[in-house]
């Protein structure tokens, strides 16, 4: 690994910014210059929010982050920087950038750093020595030992011990068990494991392969979603060069200890993130959940005893391992250890993957590393856990990142989502969003899971449109009660949190939307109404000309106008305009205005 | 890509006998009849149900729970608007808005012409991005209504 590299970060928001651009920009700048020095790939940098990241690592070992790389600054890269050996200083993203100040990396150690698909980077940061020293020298009993000392609890969403995860599955007897790794993740907002596949993903088949020597596994299931292509590709490459090196396979590293790893692409359902529904979902079925006892790690996939642990779980393994299960224990608090990986994203100025200690507060993570709310408007909510967690207010941003505190505020510490939402967020419509989710993909077994859910949502489009009253709001504790009460997998137990959280937080705007029939953020289409502000106007028709059904009237040069009764409020004339002349109006505003307000006036008076 | 539905053709002969007495194989075999016809054709979901050992009401069962499996024919070109949640706060629905009035179909719909089919999805993972749309598998971020419909202009042209 000496000498001269670039490497681009290609995880799947460096492809989705232009990095393949860069990437072939850079080649044939290199081909016409006559410059050989190698270009690599590497996975998630983690500053998604700065993408196409380009680092130019030297001889030396100093290296280079340029960010926003573009065709256009490839080109001076080369010119400048890898020729001429000038630093171009204004676009460097330093290591003192506030975005990586509070970060602490053990999951995301390797990511944007190795080439994910070279085993040999992997190895030369220390990767499969884990393996090595625990088929060596620990018995499978040690190794569930040291996890368990090292405080790992399941990253997927419940937090469950993996040490004793792994003993209940090392405890049932029999020839053939099983052990898989959910990479199902579902939850809209959340791309950690995403992240982790594609940046390291020989993390995850060594805390794979060692939870199999643990348990007594021989054969495992990657189950991933197929929406994620680069993930799968990434992890078949992994796989094959692992087996190639007798890491995976028959009789790995000359000992008796035998284990092969299969992927299955998920077809697209969110319940299959449930032990028992991703079973049934390998096995071929419908990925409906069952009744547990019996665990799976007493009657699993195929009726055998199964493990089943989440990617970042896994991927955290090796490096207690390698670090040693005190040491890792010293990082977090008393009853949540390590780090956890979150997708900041949203009203979030620097948005990307970030990897913390636990106990870090809320306010730490949105304000410290993610700089605070976009184009500095006001902050009113992060949202947690996806739609099986909630949404928490400022007043709770002191809250600590750990499982039970987070638990306590009734939001969950989830898979790592973690959504930042600013003024112009509707928390009755976002409940409705989550709901809506969850209803549709309730897989239907049980009765208030598939009915109750329907039955909220129906109760949340009637306050968005403004027919909601006051006893509706009991309504909706009520079920969501009974819905928790008696479902049976973790779908429906926690589909209420987003309406629950919202009402405990944010009751004032579902009043508002009941009561005056006003959406405090304007979101809601059935109360609010778009108008022009007549002294904004220019009369630039772009507004009409954007607007798909014909409800923006006048004429060039011409204050323009809106008629309410054409306009689908689709919002395309708002985005449109460049002179902030378009507004939207809620509650009394609307019925003072009238639908003949003021501006039909204006309009007439710009034709004559 | 060229788009056939013969199901005795040699292909789809391939893969019925690729997963052949393997265990847990309907779900890979529908997902690689879909790769080839573009979506499930009933004919198919027949066989498949008679090789994997299942009755077709099984088949159909399961074709059904799962987002990824069509029953209908598709565009050439699929276009999937994000609807994460970081996608939704950031303005999806205005994404939908566009296709819809570019498009003239409505989300889930294919064009007349079987151009396009335009989807909605639930989350693409690019939350950084927001709002999103894949189209292919190529992912577009950071888009308003205006981008978008630079994209489609563009890649209509490119069909002419």
């Amino acid at each position: 690994m000496s000498g001269r590299r670039v490497v681009i970060g290609f995880g799947s928001c460096g492809i989705a910014a232009g990095a393949r651009n860069v990437y072939e920009v850079l080649n044939s700048e290199f081909k016409k210059a006559g410059i050989d020095i190698p270009i690599e790939p590497t996975g998630c940098i983690g500053a998604c929010h700065r993408e196409p990241l380009l680092e130019v690592r030297e001889a030396d070992g100093s290296s280079y982050l340029y960010c926003e790389v573009d065709e256009k600054r490839t080109r001076e890269i080369v010119e400048r920087h890898i020729k001429g050996g000038e630093v171009i200083d204004e676009w460097l993203l330093r290591p003192d950038y506030p975005y990586f100040s509070k970060q602490k990396k053990i999951v995301l150690a390797h990511s944007g750093v190795i080439n994910p698909e070279s085993i040999d980077e992997y190895m030369a940061v220390g990767g499969y020595r884990a393996l090595e020293r625990v088929l060596r020298e620990m018995t499978p009993q040690e190794v569930i030992d040291e996890i368990k000392i090292s405080g790992l609890r399941g990253r997927g969403g419940a937090g469950f011990p993996t040490g004793v995860k792994w003993s209940f599955a090392r405890a049932s007897k029999s020839d053939k068990k099983y052990m898989v790794c959910n990479a199902d993740e579902g939850d809209p907002g959340a791309f950690m494991d995403r992240s982790v596949l594609e940046g390291d993903p020989h993390a995850v088949l060594e805390g794979m392969i060692i939870g199999a020597y643990a348990i007594g596994a021989d054969e495992g299931y990657i189950y991933v979603r197929a929406e994620y292509p680069l993930a799968i590709e990434r992890l078949k490459i992994a796989i094959a060069q692992a087996e190639k090196r007798g890491f995976l396979g028959d009789s790995i590293l000359d000992t008796d200890f035998s284990f092969s790893i299969h992927i299955k692409e998920g077809a697209g359902a969110f319940v299959c993130g449930e032990e028992t529904a991703l079973m049934a979902s390998i096995e071929g079925r419908r990925g409906m959940p069952r009744l547990r006892p019996p665990f799976p790690a007493v009657k699993g996939l195929w009726g055998r005893p199964t493990n089943i642990n989440n990617v970042e779980t896994l991927a955290n393994v090796p490096a207690i391992i390698r670090m040693g299960a005190a040491e890792y224990a010293k990082i977090g608090t008393e009853r949540s250890k390590g780090t956890k990986v979150f997708a900041l994203a949203g009203k979030i100025k620097r948005g990307g993957m970030v990897e913390v200690p636990m106990g870090i507060t809320l306010r730490e993570v949105i304000f410290d590393i993610g700089g605070g709310i976009k184009g500095d408007k006001k902050f009113k909510a992060v949202q947690l856990g996806g739609p099986s967690g909630g949404c928490l207010p400022e007043s709770l941003l002191d809250t600590p990142v750990d499982y039970d505190s987070l638990v306590a505020t009734g939001a969950i510490m989830g898979s790592g989502g973690m959504v930042v939402m600013d003024e112009d967020t509707c928390m009755v419509d976002v409940a409705k969003f989550f709901l809506s989710f969850t209803q549709s993909e309730s897989c239907g077994k049980c009765t208030f899971c598939r009915i109750g859910t329907k039955r909220m949502l129906e109760i949340l489009e009637r306050i968005t449109e403004g027919r909601g009253r006051m006893e509706d709001l009991d309504e909706l504790e009520e079920l969501a009660y009974k819905i928790k009460k008696t479902s049976l997998c973790g779908l429906g137990q926690t589909a209420p949190n987003p309406v629950l959280t919202t009402l405990k937080y944010f009751r004032n705007e579902y009043e508002e939307h009941i009561l005056n029939k006003r959406c405090p953020a304007k979101k809601c289409k059935a109360l609010i109404q778009y108008r022009v502000v007549a002294d904004k106007c220019t009369g630039c028709t772009l507004c009409a000309r954007a607007c798909p059904t014909g409800a923006v009237k006048g004429k060039s040069k011409e204050v323009h106008y809106i008629n309410p009764d054409e306009c689908i409020k689709c919002g395309l004339c708002f985005e449109a305009c460049r002179y902030d002349a378009i507004e939207i109006i809620t509650g009394e505003s609307i019925s003072a205005s009238g639908s003949n307000g003021d501006n039909e006036k204006i309009y007439v008076g710009g034709e004559r | 890509m060229e788009v056939t539905t013969d199901i005795n053709g040699k292909e789809f002969r391939k893969i019925l006998e690729k997963w052949k007495g393997v265990k847990g194989s309907v779900i890979p075999l529908l997902q690689e009849t879909q790769e080839l016809f573009g979506y499930l054709p009933r004919e198919a979901m027949v066989e498949i149900a008679r090789v994997s050992g299942n009755t077709p009401s099984e088949i159909y069962g399961v074709a059904t729970f799962y987002a990824q499996f069509r029953l209908q024919p598709v565009g050439k070109h699929i276009v999937k608007v994000c609807h994460g949640t970081a996608c939704h706060v950031s303005g999806a629905e205005l994404l939908d808005e566009t296709l819809e009035s570019e498009l003239k179909v409505k989300m889930g719909e294919t064009t007349g012409d079987m151009l396009f089919t335009v989807e909605r999805v639930a989350c693409l993972g690019c939350c950084s991005l927001a709002p999103v749309v894949m189209i292919d598998n190529e992912v577009y971020g950071k888009l308003t209504g205006d981008k978008l419909k630079k994209i489609i202009r563009k890649i209509k042209k490119g069909e002419k």
